[in-house]
């Protein structure tokens, strides 16, 4: 089997190389990405710390994302929870219904979102970024909950119940805290979603541009690239521990630490 | 409101019939979301693209006259089915590329040195994703440009003497983006169904004569096909919609559908047209998803 391990790391070059220019031409003293390289600098990421509209675009975008994240982790969670508790006829079909952002290109998606604010005479501005956000999101959300909650022991609510926890203090004390790493890996992997979305922050966002749609205007001006490179290093950077985060979080509740449930 | 939605949520000693309706009641929150950001978008859509002139929707009567357009024009479809083609190999590349990667991960990582290491293979096989997508194609840019990487290094090697020009701007820079940029898609259930597998199987097929091929033809590939048809249907459906890549990399030749629909919307101004494009382009996606499927199935029983 050596020659599959030297398939998988041939593999993984090809999944590196691209991506690894970036960091290496952000961090190249030239205007122009070729070789031979022109030697270091860190002038491209003291530009990009020096441009507003980035800065401002960077704002957008948290915002959209931790919306997007709350929102469509809540609708995932009601979702989920309604599944896997309950036995309802059709929820098949409820399910795949609800994955349907799934199979329509994002295209499509957003310009028929387009269409519809306009007949309805929403703005387009950051809260109809959020309103597709979120219904692109709520697949994903649902996927990652409904992973969590097929192992979910029910007699846990129900001992709760039975010696004499109200429903609220039921959900507080038992039920969220067997959820918490589900819903903090759907808020993450939302988050990280909508952060990193184009095409309906591009068509929905009007005057507001979200980083995406900031790095899209950037790409047709040459002499701006290396500063779009460097933002792309840092945006890697970022995402690889936030990546590290999610995966230390999903490994946190496989276990449950018995203080956790009762206290 | 919160309270009545906690009592639900958690559902303690609801049972039988008001359980299903407070089952039904959890669900109808998101239920109402997705109507409002799929069904209500694609109905008006489909209105658009029935209405004559530019103008209300449908304020001179429902017509047929853009599809008539659509179907009429070869450019059109000679652009419906490059897109399908570019698609199609993107998957096929893809799902190759990645099979074997998932496979190794799935059964030959981590047996000796450290438990750990199949999810430090996934981590450092998803890690790569989670750059900006624009970003991500925008790489091969650089890497395929006439003043690239590849031309470049070839040049300061003095291996040629002038600059390739034929690397960027066609349909092969599109597929070779796009099967770098949906590989996440195929390599994850691909693994998923890898692992999912009953050790205990390959062992009996060792044990009643089976070589390691005849075991992977028999056992392990036809298992594996629910991650296969899963990864194919993420990746064709998508890719042949997409405008980021078609844009950047593909130049005239290597343009595709999102790029016509998108010019109708933006440049030309006639929405009708565009919402027809759209929806005539999702429905041959669905019957050439539908085929995948259907092949994926068939090879498999054959297999068998």
């Amino acid at each position: 089997m050596k020659s599959l391990r030297a398939y998988a790391f041939a593999y993984l070059a090809f999944l590196y190389l691209p991506v690894l220019f970036l960091p290496l031409f952000s961090f190249n003293n030239s205007h122009f990405i070729a070789f031979p390289l022109a030697g270091f600098t860190t002038r491209w990421y003291g530009d990009l710390f020096a441009d507003d509209t980035m800065l401002h675009a960077l704002g957008n975008s948290l915002q959209v994302g931790a919306a997007t994240a709350l929102l469509a982790t809540l609708l995932g969670l009601l979702a989920a929870r309604a599944v896997t508790r309950y036995r309802l006829r059709g929820s098949g079909a409820m399910l795949g219904f609800v994955s349907l952002p799934l199979f329509i290109p994002d295209i499509v998606l957003a310009l028929s979102l387009l269409l519809l604010l306009g007949a309805i005479g929403f703005p387009l501005s950051l809260a109809a970024v959020v309103l597709g956000h979120t219904g692109l999101c709520v697949p994903f959300a649902l996927a990652v909950l409904l992973a969590r909650f097929e192992g979910f022991d029910r007699n846990l609510e129900e001992a709760s119940a039975d010696l004499g926890e109200d429903a609220w203090m039921t959900f507080w004390r038992v039920t969220v805290p067997l959820m918490l790493p589900g819903i903090l890996a759907s808020l993450l992997l939302t988050f990280i979603t909508s952060f990193d979305e184009f095409l309906l922050a591009y068509f929905l966002s009007g005057t507001e541009a979200t980083l995406p749609v900031y790095i899209w205007s950037q790409l047709r001006f040459p002499d701006r690239l290396p500063m779009v490179l460097a933002l792309g290093t840092l945006i890697l950077a970022a995402s690889v521990a936030l990546v590290v985060l999610a995966e230390w979080a999903r490994n946190w509740g496989v276990a449950p630490d018995k203080k956790s449930i009762g206290a | 409101m919160g309270k009545f939605l906690i009592s639900r949520f958690s559902g303690v000693g609801v049972t039988g019939r008001s359980g299903n309706r407070a089952g039904y009641w959890l669900l109808s929150l998101t239920m109402a979301m997705m109507a409002v950001v799929t069904v209500a978008p694609m109905g008006l859509l489909a209105l658009t693209s029935l209405t004559a002139a530019t103008g209300p929707v449908l304020a001179g009567g429902a017509s047929l006259s853009h599809y008539a357009e659509v179907l009429g024009r070869a450019g059109y479809r000679a652009l419906f089915w490059r897109s399908i083609g570019i698609s199609a190999l993107v998957t096929a590349a893809t799902v190759l590329l990645a099979y074997p990667m998932a496979y190794f991960v799935a059964f030959h990582a981590g047996q000796r040195k450290f438990a750990h290491s199949k999810t430090i293979w996934m981590i450092a096989l998803t890690i790569p994703f989670w750059t900006s997508y624009l970003l991500r194609v925008f790489a091969w840019k650089i890497i395929l440009g006439y003043g690239g990487v590849i031309n470049s290094a070839l040049l300061s090697l003095h291996l040629i003497s002038q600059p390739l020009g034929a690397l960027l701007y066609n349909p092969f820079a599109v597929v070779v983006t796009l099967t770098h940029a949906w590989a996440a898609f195929a390599i994850l259930p691909i693994y998923v169904s890898l692992e999912k597998i009953d050790r205990s199987l390959l062992e009996a097929a060792t044990d009643l004569g089976d070589g390691p091929i005849r075991r992977f033809l028999r056992i392990t590939l036809p298992l594996s096909m629910p991650g296969v048809i899963g990864a194919a249907i993420l990746i064709f459906v998508p890719t042949t919609g997409d405008y980021v890549t078609p844009t950047l990399v593909g130049g005239p030749q290597g343009a595709m559908i999102a790029n016509v629909i998108a010019v109708q919307f933006e440049r030309v101004g006639n929405w009708p047209l565009g919402a027809a494009l759209a929806l005539a382009s999702m429905a041959m996606v669905a019957p050439a998803a539908g085929l995948f499927v259907a092949a994926a199935r068939l090879v498999t029983r054959t297999v068998k």
